[in-house]
């Protein structure tokens, strides 16, 4: 299948590239840019006047339920969701059910999602058994049945020694890290430690909660020289952290969840529970410092942090709602709109969610350059539209953007050359 | 920043009574005057009044309590309605049974009002989110965010004394960080334009930014209870030891607790307050709690005419039940 696109506006953040041309692809693989490749000869044109065209965007953290959570959602079902959105290649957390702790589960996963066909699914492999924190989980088997890095999934290891043990053990094999800064004991409450909570009567989680664990993290990575990534930072002090981190030469990222960039506790108002998440919606003042990290890179990637619910997870009152929101419908479009509100330019946006979470992993995706594997997201940036709930695609309507007016939308995605969304 | 949307209809009057935050100084005199009226019904041969007469008041308790259940019940009794007590205390044995299902079987059961006490921080405003329109809910204690028939009963009780609320200084003592209790009676001396409000307590029962809610923090109570009027005392639980929140009852009671010694800072003719159950010697010494000073008991009576009011208030509110709605 030999594909053109025409006429689209062509942003390839790995070069810096901004360019109105045609791109073509061939064998699943981009084979040319502005200029057709010998005797190629064009199985079908997509017309791309007036949009973007840019890599398929990469999304750093998305639970997909499955193993373990099916009435929550499935493989098939957020796969088909990502593509809806743009996303084709989706990093699963450790924690499913039983957790990624042995190559069986990376291999059961790699199938499901293979079966589905709709986005790439990769995994990152749990540091210790069942999550447990106490003993190493076989990283070396795990990185060779395909896992892209180790995680603690979204339970921070508590013990000290543990930890600096199981980072010594990922680097040995030179695996990426991928943690969770948050202080189990102190991140134990329900809201951000702030007005917003002790009017509400939330169990507070200060903002040393998150420091604490990175403060802590950071000074092992000094220690051991471990490529470490921060999943999901909340606050403007953790974002000061990791910029110092980095300007001391820390081989350490950082990424933040796309609602941290427009909410803030404000919206726990009514005991929302669309809007109970962990780590917890903060400041005006966090939020803009967020927004700030993407602007500069130190935060390198947008994430959706993808949480899918059934209804009744979240009808209940505030404290007895599970935390999450249902992110993959909306990552591009959210993210689309800090250019609208100047915090950064377009190439900029689309570089945090290809390029720079594509250096993250260390992927050979994530670029649009003649031999790359042609997984492409096309989207109109000018529309917009409303997010009303019976449109989600992901199985998880749990999200808090209902209603809201977005900017941009995905007209096309294809994986692998092939469409896996829209005509 | 409150649940005023869900707790008034469009005419701005009260459906619901879920907290006092967002509501107006008419509606906090309304409920007052109200229960000042009905305060003479108890002293009468035969107590009651027909206002609620055919109507089934629900006390739905998902938190143990015996003294808050028995004052809503008399209340609602001395209106002359039904009343159902239902004591769901969050045991394996319901664990499985959500809270909107179990809502749904006791609305099936066609009530008028349900009272709601409830662990979670919110719980009230849910139910109220969920319930069909001819139900009316009254919060009793929705984890550490509200318990505003207390605290309308509180100011009931403080209006009875001190009427001057522009001049009036009010000390809370104790565990603010988690007392429903606290924060509404922070709301409702707002709304009634209380001159001074203050907190005091160690840092470790104070939430993070609580001068946001309109007080002055304290940590002395040398300081704190200087020419107060007022002086509310709350209630310490014991697991604030095993949350590392204070050493031992017997150090609270030492720096923090109501002795005569401390209440002679206040002025000459403060009142002590106190929701009960008391605690004595460790947030109030007995001598303070039997005083002469001690409004304690009398918020007690003052509580069932509140209570009265703020039912036949709320339920005068709302539309009768129609054929679609039952």
């Amino acid at each position: 299948m030999r594909t053109m696109i025409q006429g689209g506006r062509i942003i390839d953040p790995a070069r810096q590239m901004d360019v109105v041309a045609d791109l073509f692809i061939a064998k699943g693989r981009i084979a040319g840019l502005g200029q057709p490749p010998d005797g190629f000869i064009a199985d079908q044109v997509i017309a791309a006047h007036d949009r973007v065209v840019c890599p398929g965007l990469i999304d750093l953290c998305a639970r997909l339920r499955e193993p373990g959570q099916e009435r929550k959602a499935t493989i098939a079902s957020e796969s088909a969701a990502a593509a809806a959105g743009g996303i084709t290649t989706l990093v699963c957390p450790p924690d499913t059910d039983p957790p990624i702790d042995e190559p069986a589960v990376v291999e059961w996963i790699r199938r499901r999602a293979k079966a589905a066909g709709q986005a790439r699914v990769l995994t990152l492999g749990a540091l210790t058994r069942r999550l447990r924190g106490e003993r190493l989980a076989e990283m070396a088997a795990l990185q060779d049945a395909g896992c892209v890095g180790v995680s603690d999934g979204g339970r921070p290891i508590a013990n000290s020694r543990v930890l600096r043990r199981a980072l010594e053990y990922a680097a040995t094999f030179n695996l990426t890290v991928f943690l969770t800064p948050l202080d189990p004991d102190l991140g134990h409450g329900l809201a951000h430690e702030g007005q917003v909570a002790a009017r509400l009567g939330l169990s507070g989680i200060p903002v040393a909660a998150e420091t604490g664990s990175i403060a802590r993290n950071l000074e092992l990575v000094r220690d051991l020289g471990v490529r470490v990534h921060f999943g999901r930072l909340s606050s403007a002090r953790a974002v000061d952290l990791i910029a110092r981190a980095q300007a001391d030469g820390l081989p350490v990222t950082a990424d933040v969840a796309v609602h941290h960039l427009h909410l803030t506790e404000i919206d726990l108002i009514g005991f929302d529970s669309r809007c109970h998440v962990r780590p917890p919606l903060r400041s005006l003042r966090d939020k803009d410092a967020l927004r700030a990290g993407v602007a500069t890179g130190v935060l390198g990637a947008i994430c959706s942090d993808h949480q899918p619910h059934e209804p009744d997870a979240k009808l209940a009152p505030f404290g007895d709602t599970e935390p999450g929101i249902s992110g993959l419908d909306t990552l591009l479009a959210l993210s689309l709109c800090l250019v609208r509100d100047e915090v950064l330019s377009l190439p900029a946006v689309i570089e945090r969610l290809t390029w720079g979470p594509a250096r993250i992993l260390g992927l050979e995706s994530g670029h649009l350059e003649v031999g790359a594997v042609a997984d492409i997201c096309i989207f109109d940036p000018a529309v917009e539209w409303r997010l009303e709930p019976g449109i989600i695609r992901s199985r998880g309507q749990n999200s808090p953007f209902a209603g809201w007016e977005l900017q941009g939308r995905v007209v096309q995605t294809l994986l692998g050359g092939r469409t896996v969304f829209g005509d | 920043m409150s649940a005023a949307h869900i707790q008034l209809d469009r005419q701005g009057r009260l459906l619901h009574f879920l907290t006092v935050e967002g509501l107006t100084p008419r509606h906090l005199t309304e409920i007052l005057d109200t229960a000042e009226s009905l305060r003479g019904v108890a002293e009468r041969r035969v107590k009651k009044l027909p206002t609620l007469h055919g109507k089934t008041v629900v006390n739905l308790f998902f938190e143990a309590s015996t003294r808050t259940r028995t004052t809503f019940e008399l209340a609602a009794k001395r209106l002359s309605a039904d009343v159902l007590n239902l004591n769901i205390a969050t045991s394996s044995a319901v664990k499985g049974e959500s809270l909107l299902d179990t809502l749904r079987n006791i609305e099936a059961m066609q009530c008028d009002m349900f009272v709601v006490r409830h662990e979670q921080s919110g719980a009230a405003e849910f139910i109220a989110h969920h319930v069909k329109p001819h139900i009316a809910v009254l919060n009793a204690g929705d984890g550490r965010h509200a318990h505003p028939t207390q605290a309308m009963l509180d100011v009931f009780t403080i209006r009875r004394h001190k009427p001057d609320f522009p001049n009036l200084s009010v000390a809370i003592v104790g565990d603010i960080l988690h007392s429903r209790v606290a924060r509404s009676l922070i709301h409702a001396l707002n709304i009634l334009g209380a001159g001074e409000i203050r907190v005091i307590a160690p840092r470790t029962l104070l939430p993070a930014h609580i001068e946001t809610l309109g007080v002055h923090a304290f940590h002395d109570p040398r300081q704190g209870l200087r020419d107060v009027d007022v002086v509310v005392m709350l209630r310490l639980q014991r697991e604030r030891m095993e949350g590392a929140l204070l050493p031992s009852e017997a150090e609270f009671f030492q720096r923090y607790g109501l002795t005569e010694e401390r209440l002679a800072l206040a002025k000459p003719d403060a009142i002590v307050m106190h929701p009960a159950p008391i605690n004595r010697g460790v947030e109030i010494d007995s001598r303070v709690a039997d005083g002469p000073q001690s409004v304690i008991l009398e918020q007690v009576t003052n509580g069932i005419a509140v209570r009265m009011a703020i039912m036949s208030i709320t339920l005068g509110h709302h539309a009768r039940p129609t054929a679609e709605n039952v």
